[in-house]
């Protein structure tokens, strides 16, 4: 069942095109990462949805109703704001229960409801393990019940470490309430890791959208195969042998399409006719992998190789073989 | 780098000095001249009937131009720091006019725009409204000079501040009252204060427009600062130094306000909610 549908979607700022005819549709109870680099125009889509600023044409719809002219407060949504917007004077109380304050619902049906969220952010029995005001945050966006949740960067200033750990946490949360819930971010690893789906935006337009592991491996334009994943690009990938019989075109060359090895034999499947020889122009150590940029026919390419059996000794050597080539083709 | 002893002492003698002719005398002088005939005839002076009119006329103009432009501030900064229109930097420069203007062309232009030239004076006749040489235009003089104090200070606080916390209270529809009275006010009282009270220090002192519009009727159309130069003209300094000292007590009491209000501003309008917030646990904890 859908719950969200963005139907021929135009927003211009003075001369900017934020949102270039966008549509998408959004299954219920799916976590939806809305990716692309800043200035793609996502967080607009995502304010959108939510009423917070209008369309200049095109329809949005959630839960098969038409929202275009219902104000943010109808629509049945929850808003996770980037800098959170807490209200600064008012307690974390107050700020958990103002959805349910402004709706004038009982003073013990706002109880228990904050006590139940303050449970779900741990915030309850000194079991918080998330910072503050994100918690709050996060606790006062689903306090009303909405249907949809829209996340604005939940992570963006959280430290490295944390936002690991938090990536885990709200997709676990999302599925266990069970609501449809889309998040912007121009992080590509979180899109990929927290994501059900993801729906990639550039210069306005919608690039592509699918199951993150789709779009990794069949990317549909040069942009989304750029954007997603390592790729070192190449201005005509004939050159290598064993393609050579293609017409001439750009390639996308993703790290793990190549096998690098010191002689054609120690390469784990040897297919001669598709191994070139290269030069390494330099290795580094990446944690658990080690990046091996190798120049091939006057083209840079990058290899990585795991951490283990000596690599750093064994590809010291300026001479190896790179074969078993399978190439994106735009 | 260390300046040398003499430098410093000289520097801090020069500004002492300064501090001392331009204000601290001013204050000194009025307080002397205001007690030269002694103590009863500085409250008589006070208590006269003109002197009380007058005072009492500063007071309403001050109050209503005070009231009226906390309205107009509210609504203009709120206007210019939460929506985006066509024409918003004009409507800015324009309300910043009053600033740019001298306050007797204000004047005077309420005297075309109501007096006896102007083609509105026949209806004002006909309704028996008067404007010009009456206390309306007092205050209508007083509102367009003192115009721009509150919305100058709410501006910068409100735009520091950004829309989200408005559009987060939108997002569960809180009504437009509700957003403004729960969500942006408190955010800044301090600095709506601090507008007020600038608002009413230019409100009370001022002399060029009010000059011009007002006729000078001694009970009717003066106000203290146009009593004091009446006075003054008279060559009846004491008692014009008499009502100068309310004027400089009412300043007095202005500058204590406005540090009360700075005070507590810089400590209100910072605060967040804090990382280790223990207290705020349990407070949720007990509902």
């Amino acid at each position: 069942m859908v719950e969200v549908e963005v139907r021929n979607v135009n927003k211009t700022f003075g001369n900017f095109k934020a949102s270039d005819n966008v549509s998408f549709e959004i299954e219920r109870g799916k976590l939806i990462g809305l990716l692309g680099p800043s200035g793609s125009g996502k967080t607009t889509i995502l304010r959108m949805i939510a009423g917070l600023e209008t369309p200049d044409s095109g329809e949005i719809y959630i839960g098969g109703r038409k929202v275009n002219d219902l104000p943010p407060g109808e629509r049945g949504i929850g808003f996770l704001f980037q800098s959170y917007a807490l209200f600064k004077h008012m307690t974390v109380f107050e700020n958990i229960a103002f959805g349910l304050t402004v709706q004038k619902k009982s003073d013990a049906e706002i109880k228990s409801r904050v006590e139940e969220l303050a449970e779900l952010i741990g915030l309850k029995n000194f079991t918080r393990r998330y910072p503050l005001q994100l918690s709050v945050a996060f606790a006062r966006a689903l306090a009303p019940n909405p249907e949809l949740l829209l996340l604005d960067e939940p992570f963006a200033a959280i430290d490295a470490k944390v936002r690991q750990e938090l990536r885990g946490w709200l997709k676990k949360t999302i599925h266990q309430l069970g609501i449809t819930a889309i998040f912007v971010t121009h992080d590509q690893d979180e899109a990929v890791e927290v994501a059900d789906e993801i729906i990639i935006t550039n210069r306005g337009r919608i690039e592509q959208a699918g199951v993150p592991i789709e779009i990794y491996q069949a990317p549909k334009t040069p942009f989304v195969a750029k954007f997603i994943g390592e790729s070192v690009q190449v201005a005509d990938y004939t050159i290598f042998k064993g393609f050579e019989d293609y017409e001439p075109h750009e390639g996308i060359l993703r790290p793990e399409f190549l096998e690098i090895g010191a002689t054609i034999e120690e390469m784990p499947q040897p297919m001669p006719v598709t191994t070139e020889k290269g030069i390494i122009r330099g290795t580094y150590f990446r944690g658990s992998v080690i990046q091996i940029d190798i120049e091939v026919k006057g083209q840079l390419l990058r290899g990585l190789q795991g951490v283990g059996d000596n690599m750093t000794k064994k590809y010291s050597s300026d001479v190896l073989i790179i074969g078993d080539w399978s190439i994106c083709v735009n | 780098m260390r300046e040398p002893i003499w430098l410093k002492m000289a520097l801090i003698t020069i500004s002492a000095g300064f501090l001392f002719v331009m204000l601290v005398m001013p204050l000194i002088l009025v307080a002397k001249e205001a007690l030269a005939r002694g103590v009863e005839f500085y409250f008589k002076a006070l208590t006269d009937e003109f002197a009380l009119k007058a005072l009492y006329l500063t007071i309403e103009a001050t109050i209503l131009a005070v009231l009226l432009n906390t309205l107009f501030g509210l609504a203009s900064a709120w206007l210019l720091t939460k929506f985006d229109f066509r024409g918003k930097t004009f409507l800015g420069s324009l309300i910043d006019l009053p600033f740019a203007i001298s306050p007797v062309v204000a004047g005077l232009f309420f005297i075309m725009l109501f007096g006896r030239m102007s083609p509105l004076y026949p209806i004002l006749q006909e309704y028996d409204v008067a404007i010009v040489f009456a206390v309306p235009g007092i205050i209508l003089a007083t509102v367009f000079v003192t115009f721009p104090f509150i919305t100058r200070e709410l501006v910068p606080v409100m735009e520091s501040q950004g829309r989200s916390e408005e559009e987060a209270a939108a997002t569960f529809g809180a009504s437009g009252w509700t957003i403004f009275s729960k969500i942006t006010l408190p955010n800044i009282k301090w600095a709506l204060g601090y507008g007020i009270i600038l608002c009413s220090a230019r409100a009370m002192g001022e002399f060029g427009a009010v000059s011009v519009v007002s006729g000078h009727i001694r009970g009717k159309t003066n106000t203290l600062p146009l009593h004091i130069e009446i006075l003054y003209n008279e060559y009846n300094f004491t008692a014009a130094f008499a009502v100068a000292s309310v004027l400089v007590m009412l300043a007095i009491l202005v500058l204590i306000l406005r540090n009360v209000v700075e005070h507590y501003g810089k400590d209100v309008e910072h605060e967040e909610i804090a990382e280790p917030a223990a207290d705020l646990k349990v407070g949720v904890a007990n509902g």
